[in-house]
């Protein structure tokens, strides 16, 4: 009952953080969209070894987090809550993995902690570009500039009753699990049986919400069609935004700042 | 299991983004024509209902773990396939946003392992030729497990397969699909058992819900039957065209050509029979150390014969300014941090 | 203004699954009239709303909004002048935010841009929700939604209003001021409830309902004031009228209410 709790306070706390007006949050949605998604084919499309190409995106971020006002310590908990999976698969590297890649002096490190440090360094990225992104444009904002660019609108319809009716459905999620703890004085779990009529009970009641919902929409008019259209500005800042970060990210992609940094040191000294 | 975008490589990734696109385009065509404008909501509403089941654990007595509903199963059938489709996809795209469940790559990914393949291969194929519309606990129960099962062996065995063609785990194949496949084997059994007593729960219930004649809820109806057939042809094709496609895009490009090499030489691994586990295992382990890749590629760039011998070890001096210059680089980003944040607080005190 | 008229004959309704809903309901409400549907738990109050405008068709008796009975063709018009507020506002919110929400029904209707607009702004400052505009609806108190699922109605400007339990789950100054809103309405109101001092404040006119069957029709004072009646129909007199329990005073409201009772 703890994690369904923390769950709903997670997704309202995101959202919470969406509705802060920064300029980063005024930004048309789509322009974050767009360069979220090229930040995250840039980062994946590095080789496995090229750590250090990878280093320079960081930037990203970090820029997004402290401009967007974004709180980074909640942002990398929830960042290592998803982290197993890839730290599993990871982690095989660098015991499959033994050839030797890199000499420092004595000291060798092989292919395989490379590639297991660039799997994590992936993760980190990725996933906190998708959390940021969130973060700054919220559910409803990704929808629209969803359906701005051409998906379908019965999914986007979806996604935002589901996004909708997430926050009555755990709500009452909680509450009927919440009414059963209180009466079970021996504090084992969820047995399967009380689990499972849990389940059909919260079921059923969606259903039946389903159906009223739809009357209220049938009352209001509703022919099929939902009106999700909300004005939105690709203007100048848009374009901005989205070009200076796909310069920068070609950039870093292209080529390999930190060594050619190193090697300038290396030159001058 | 979610994949993950670490996992992934961007043509692997892209593949299956593509391959998603056209089955939700498909199935909202399908759902606005064929079914009734009533399933919208329902289907978001349902969807939000998987989303909080799925925060519900029960204990699995004697074991000390716990286990919960997926899903997809449920979903085909309380809407059917193409409804089912849809709504198992939003709920996966609200987890790859909100809880970081996979990454935004890997999206494509997940929504085939997880929807395409109960939706479309078990629910018509396996579940309802058992089924048969015999509502009855026995035939629900022995249906919804099974089917279960199939999915999630299914959608782990295309986890392990993604994760392989994306070449960034070294995990060898065989490996990691004996990982997978014995643990989504339990995940199956618990998965068809949970959908199979939601279901009989409804069905006693309310039995009205699962009569496809009377209900709102109904699944595709025999004309219905042939066009799974055409979404998974299509669903075939499109991934072949858009795989193809984008490795030799990827080809035309030296990094590309060398993931496809990579590809193939997987490839040869995977056809060669295995004579003993041992041998076969440091066969293995040398072909992925010797996994041509991008590499820690420093200076110029390098031909593809690389790729056939053992990876030239970098001279320590470019390692050396690799790692100081990565050091400052990050630095460097901290740095412009700093400044941006100053210049913040600056602004709104 | 006869369009105005809601009738009912020999409504009855079953459920598919046995249950009867209401049973043999005969009424007859005209122009800006204001009546309380009251009964316990149960009863029958909302199957009888959701037949107002076409959410359950009668198995058998038929209902007439303005002159002509309901049926398959007019359900469009009908829904258009027959405003319903739910009961649960969580099942009407369903957009993400406050504005799109109350701009659903006219966008529905048709409506150009600037009107939407104005109506959205004109819904939302009757019910004193201007403020929440750009809210989503999750993000709202008890209160807030319920005046928002009130706006969405008012958006399409019905000519009769619908309510469901307008005061349940309401703190009691949301509560006083949901009814003050309800007295200002000039439209023809019919509100399901069981909170009878908001039925006795807002409603000149009270049916009762007990077990699908229609068991008083009349003026609210009188119909409350007959306390074997209530009794029978599982509802126990509004407090406001009511002996006070300290100071064993009758309340004044009491006093003249009981002169005009009728004898029976
Ligand atoms: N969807 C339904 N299916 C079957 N029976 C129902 C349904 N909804 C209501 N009922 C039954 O119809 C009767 C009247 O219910 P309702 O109109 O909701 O009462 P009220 O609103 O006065 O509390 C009750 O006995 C209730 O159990
Ligand atoms: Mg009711």
């Amino acid at each position: 009952m703890n994690t369904i709790e923390k769950n709903l306070f997670d997704i309202r706390y995101m959202d919470t953080l969406a509705s802060k007006n920064t300029s980063l949050h005024r930004l048309d949605p789509r322009a974050k969209l767009i360069t979220t998604l090229m930040f995250i084919a840039m980062v994946v499309s590095l080789g496995k070894y090229e750590i250090s190409r990878m280093i320079p995106f960081i930037i990203y971020p970090m820029v997004m987090i402290i401009s967007a006002e974004l709180p980074f310590l909640y942002l990398l908990k929830k960042m290592i809550l998803v982290a197993p999976f890839a730290i599993l698969i990871g982690i095989f590297n660098p015991l499959m993995d033994t050839t030797p890649l890199v000499h420092l002096g004595s000291v060798s490190i092989t292919g395989g902690w490379i590639s297991f440090f660039s799997i994590m360094m992936r993760f980190s990225l990725t996933v906190s570009a998708a959390l940021i992104l969130i973060s700054m444009t919220g559910f409803n904002g990704v929808c629209m500039a969803l359906e701005k660019m051409g998906v379908p609108q019965p999914f986007v319809v979806q996604l935002m009753f589901l996004y909708r009716y997430l926050f009555v459905l755990i709500e009452e999620g909680a509450k009927m699990l919440r009414a059963r703890s209180l009466r079970s004085f021996d504090s084992k779990g969820l047995g399967f049986k009380y689990f499972i009529s849990l389940l059909g009970q919260l079921l059923l009641q969606t259903l039946d919400r389903a159906q009223r919902i739809h009357l209220a929409m049938c009352c209001r008019g509703f022919d099929g069609h939902i009106p999700i259209n909300r004005p939105m500005k690709f203007g100048y800042k848009e374009i901005r935004f989205v070009l200076i970060w796909s310069f920068i990210f070609i950039l870093t992609r292209s080529y390999n700042l930190p060594v050619k940094i190193g090697e300038i040191i290396a030159g001058i000294l | 299991m979610h994949m993950a975008d670490a996992l992934l490589s961007p043509a692997v990734g892209g593949t299956m983004w593509a391959a998603t696109a056209g089955l939700i385009v498909y199935c909202s065509k399908k759902v606005r024509e064929d079914l009734d404008e009533k399933k919208i909501p329902l289907m978001g509403v349902i969807g939000a209902f998987i989303f909080a089941a799925q925060m519900i654990n029960f204990t699995i007595p004697a074991t000390g773990s716990s286990g919960h509903l997926g899903g997809a199963m449920i979903l085909a059938i309380l809407l059917g396939p193409y409804a089912a489709f849809l709504t198992m996809a939003s709920v996966l795209t609200v987890q790859a946003l909100f809880f970081a469940d996979g990454g935004l790559l890997a999206l494509g990914c997940n929504i085939v392992n997880m929807g395409f393949f109960p939706c479309f291969i078990c629910y018509p194929l396996i579940y309802k030729t058992i089924v048969k519309g015999r509502l009855t606990p026995k035939w629900i129960t022995t249906g919804a497990i099974i089917s279960a099962i199939i999915g999630l062996q299914l959608g782990a065995f295309s986890v392990v397969l993604e994760t392989f063609f994306s070449g960034i785990s070294a995990l060898p194949f065989s490996h990691f699909l004996l990982l997978m496949q014995p643990i989504h084997l339990a995940i199956g059994i618990v998965e068809g058992l949970t959908t199979a007593a939601v279901v009989i729960f409804i069905w006693k219930s309310r039995p009205e819900i699962l009569q496809p004649s009377i209900s709102v809820v109904q699944g595709p109806g025999p004309d219905q039957e042939y066009s799974i057939k055409k979404v998974f042809i299509g669903f075939a094709a499109a991934a072949i065209i858009v795989g193809c496609g984008l490795s030799w895009f990827a080809s035309a490009h030296p990094d590309g050509l060398e993931w496809a090499i990579s590809k193939t030489t997987g490839m040869e691994e995977l056809g060669a029979p295995q004579k003993n586990l041992y041998s076969s295992l440091t066969a293995i382990q040398e072909k992925t150390a010797f996994l041509p890749d991008y590499g820690f590629k420093t200076t110029k760039e390098n031909p593809i014969t690389d790729t056939k011998k053992a990876w030239p070890a970098v001279d320590s001096g470019t390692s050396v300014s690799g790692l100081v210059g990565g050091l400052l680089t990050l630095c460097l980003a901290i740095f412009i941090g700093f400044i941006i944040k100053r210049k913040k607080t600056g602004q709104t005190a | 203004m006869s369009h105005h008229i809601v009738q009912a004959d020999n409504l009855n309704y079953t459920y598919p699954d046995g249950t009867i809903g209401i049973n043999n309901i005969s009424f007859k409400i005209t122009h800006g009239e204001s009546v309380a549907l009251v009964g316990a738990n149960g009863a029958g109050k909302s199957t009888l709303l959701l037949h107002l405008n076409g959410c359950l068709i009668s198995t058998q008796g038929e209902i007439s909004i303005g002159d002509y009975p309901l049926n398959k063709k007019n359900i469009k018009a009908v829904r258009r002048s027959v405003g319903m507020v739910f009961q649960n506002p969580d099942d009407q919110l369903f957009m993400p935010t406050v504005f799109d929400d109350v701009a659903f029904g006219p966008i529905n209707l048709g409506l150009p841009e600037n009107q939407v607009e104005q109506r959205v702004t004109h819904a939302l400052e009757t019910v004193g929700a201007t403020h929440l505009i750009n809210r989503p609806p999750y993000k709202l108190s008890g209160g807030e939604k319920r005046a928002v699922a009130i706006a969405t109605i008012l958006a399409c400007s019905p000519d009769i209003l619908v309510m469901d339990e307008p005061s349940s789950n309401l703190d009691p100054l949301s509560r006083r001021r949901l009814i003050k809103l309800l007295k200002s309405f000039e439209h023809t109101k019919i509100i399901a409830t069981h909170d009878l001092d908001m039925a006795l404040d807002v409603c000149q006119r009270t049916i009762v309902l007990h077990k699908g069957k229609i068991t008083a029709d009349g003026p609210t004072i009188s119909i409350f004031n007959d306390e074997e009646l209530l009794a029978r129909s599982g509802l126990e007199k509004p407090l406001g009228m009511q002996e006070c329990p300290i100071c064993k005073k009758n309340n004044p409201k009491n006093q003249i209410l009981f002169y005009n009772k009728k004898p029976r």
